[in-house]
């Protein structure tokens, strides 16, 4: 693999002197277009599910580090995953999704492809003799092609396990923002959507209005809460928590345009030893929210990992709607003028 | 897009088709409370067709209807208005809503509109009863009456304007939904509650309203397609029932023996009245179980992407 991904993390980023440095190439650069003079450059991060092992430190720092009270202790039954989904109590959920899989069947070509030591993901490198095995870690023991990559593939029940840690996607055209009717979210000057909760007044408008279902409300609180892509800890430069605390570096935070660019050269790696499910999720900047701040790897379909296929900001048809509103605040009134306007009686 | 012969024999574990997660929702439900909000939105438009009644009346000499419709649609417009600050997960903080003016949010454009309206209205009603200040009064019945429309309309927008399947894929027709019931409703409370000889107005207002609340409710069910299935089914579908039946008992009565029996007149506006709230409860219901189910999100998103998938091919 040409880029390490989990060394370029590792260093200390500044996200107010980048800003300096590279302002506004960006076009949709939603922090200047909300006004920010000269704002630094837009953060977020890339999430790599395909070297995520599940083990849900994001979750546990992000508590932590924002005070996010306990949400329930409940076991849910369906998977490894008792966290359930983002909520005002859960800003960082890992998915686990468990499936029967052809191993390698569905792949040939993962086990002709896959690189001596390259680092295959989501089993789809394993090789069909060990599918049988109770359900190894996912994937990381990387197996060489020479191995394993001979054997004669055939179509052999597996398992695979999904991991995904999921997270507010800090859309560029967030429809949490437009419809918040008091002004509590916010661009910040980092490009990221956050609540003021001395402002919320706990409407819940922004609730039905997020595409992914990310933001919620607290009980006993009223509130809407949601990732703040760790706010304070941007304005002095650090890295936020679930990144900080990751382990295997899947969550990375830094300039979006440096994630984007990152996550384009691992897709193309994982393309390359194989793995053609492998895609990117929100990374698009012509999508219907604009690409998220926040972007994923996704071994499947969205939907899988309870995501939206095809999300689209709501106010895109806002224009449409109020002239809506117009006709037929129009068409009431006149209809009263007809009501006037029969026989006298 | 069928892979549900990807889960195996899984005692104990639901069967997981993958089409969605573990057939968790994607979206959150809305909080929102009944009867807070269904009620608001029908309680909105009531107070909102009325006042536009209420200034015809005043205008053409029918101080009965005009009074039942001033002090009609100013207690709704109070009694939604607590409704609606109830609903609000921290209600003292309901004038946050007014310290922005803010175009993308139909609930923000909806806070100056009721605040102004609930002025307008409150002076009109005041004045009318009190027979104090009549230039006043005459002023604020017509801002009411244009403001009124405005009020009964925008929560289409309000409902549309959100990421729940059942609501945004109606957002066309869904103003002329709830305009249209609001003017039912004005219609049958004039019905219900003034003289046989001074609601004739009242009686053609509920018969068109009446006529284009079915209509309306119609044809965005039919352009929805899938996402219209919650209106059929479980509670809002009851509810749909419910509305389409004492739309239709109320505004065909409306028109046969409105004119003639005054008793007859009252059970075709009690009828419509309960039609029009039956209307809101039904669109209402018919959102959280869209927004409840995957389904209802994942599936129209998919043929979107599909159908964008093979234009470019």
């Amino acid at each position: 693999m040409p880029a390490d991904p989990m060394r370029q993390n590792s260093t200390r980023v500044d996200p107010v002197s980048m800003g300096r440095v590279r302002q506004n190439e960006n076009p949709m650069d939603p922090a200047a277009a909300s006004g920010y003079l000269d704002p630094p450059a837009r953060v977020g991060f890339f999430t790599d599910t395909s070297i995520c092992i599940g083990c849900k430190a994001c979750e546990v720092a992000c508590k932590e580090w924002n005070g996010v009270p306990e949400d329930g202790l409940q076991l849910t039954g369906m998977s490894y995953d008792n966290t359930g989904g983002l909520s005002a109590d859960t800003w960082r959920h890992v998915a686990f999704i468990e499936q029967r899989v052809p191993i390698g069947a569905n792949r040939p070509e993962a086990l002709a492809a896959a690189p001596a030591g390259g680092t295959a993901a989501a089993g789809a490198g394993r090789g069909a003799g060990e599918a049988q095995q109770p359900a190894p870690v996912q994937g990381r023991q990387a197996v060489p092609a020479g191995a394993q990559g001979a054997a004669p593939v055939v179509a052999q029940p597996g398992l695979r396990w999904l991991m995904a840690s999921d997270v507010c996607k800090h859309c560029t055209r967030a429809a949490c923002l437009d419809v918040c009717p008091t002004g509590a979210l916010f661009r910040t000057e980092f490009g990221t959507v956050v609540v003021q909760q001395d402002v919320c007044n706990g409407c819940g408008y922004c609730i039905p209005a997020c595409p992914f279902g990310v933001i919620g409300q607290r009980s006993g609180d009223g509130r809407a809460w949601k990732c703040t892509l760790c706010y304070d800890r941007l304005t002095v430069g650090m890295e936020p928590a679930c990144a900080k605390a990751c382990p295997t570096q899947s969550i990375q935070f830094g300039v979006l345009d440096e994630l984007r660019e990152r996550a384009d050269r691992r897709l193309a790696d994982l393309h390359r030893a194989g793995v053609s499910d492998a895609c990117l999720y929100g990374r698009d900047p012509a999508d219907g929210v604009g690409g998220g701040g926040a972007f994923v790897l996704l071994l499947d379909e969205p939907e899988v990992y309870g995501l939206p296929p095809d999300p689209v900001v709501t106010t895109s048809d806002l224009a449409a709607m109020w002239r809506r509103v117009a006709l037929a605040a129009t068409a009431l009134a006149a209809g009263g003028v007809v009501a006037f306007a029969g026989r006298r009686r | 897009m069928s892979r549900g012969g990807r889960s195996g024999e899984r005692p104990m574990v639901p069967v997981a088709t993958f089409d969605s997660y573990y057939g968790r929702p994607v979206i959150k439900s809305p909080v929102w409370r009944s009867p807070d909000i269904p009620g608001y939105l029908f309680l909105g438009g009531l107070a909102g067709a009325s006042s536009v009644l209420g200034a015809g009346a005043s205008l053409t000499g029918r101080p009965a209807l005009a009074r039942v419709a001033k002090v009609g649609s100013a207690l709704s417009t109070a009694l939604g208005g607590v409704a609606l600050v109830h609903d609000l997960g921290r209600p003292a903080r309901f004038l946050n809503m007014l310290r922005v003016v803010k175009p993308t949010s139909p609930m923000n454009v909806g806070s100056w509109i009721l605040s102004t309206y609930g002025a307008a209205t409150a002076v009109a009603a005041g004045t009318d009863v009190t027979g104090l200040f009549p230039r006043v009064g005459r002023v604020s019945t017509m801002s009411a009456a244009v403001l009124g429309p405005l009020l009964a309309s925008y929560t289409g927008a309000l409902l549309a304007d959100t990421a729940v399947p059942a609501w945004h894929d109606g957002y066309r027709e869904m103003p002329f939904v709830f305009a249209a019931s609001g003017s039912a409703a004005a219609g049958g409370l004039g019905l219900l509650a003034a003289p046989l000889d001074q609601a004739g107005p009242a009686r053609r207002m509920a018969v068109i309203g009446g006529t284009c609340e079915l209509a309306a409710l119609v044809a965005m069910r039919r352009r929805m397609g899938l996402t219209a299935e919650p209106y059929r089914d479980g509670r809002a579908g009851s509810y749909t029932r419910a509305a389409e039946v004492l739309g239709l008992v109320g505004t065909a009565g409306a028109a046969i023996a409105g004119r003639r029996s005054r008793a007859g007149a009252a059970a075709c506006g009690l009828a419509l009245l309960t039609g029009s709230a039956a209307t809101r409860w039904a669109v209402f219901h018919a959102g959280l179980q869209s927004a409840s189910d995957p389904r209802y999100t994942v599936e129209p998103q998919r043929r979107r992407l599909a159908a964008r998938r093979s234009a470019v091919t």
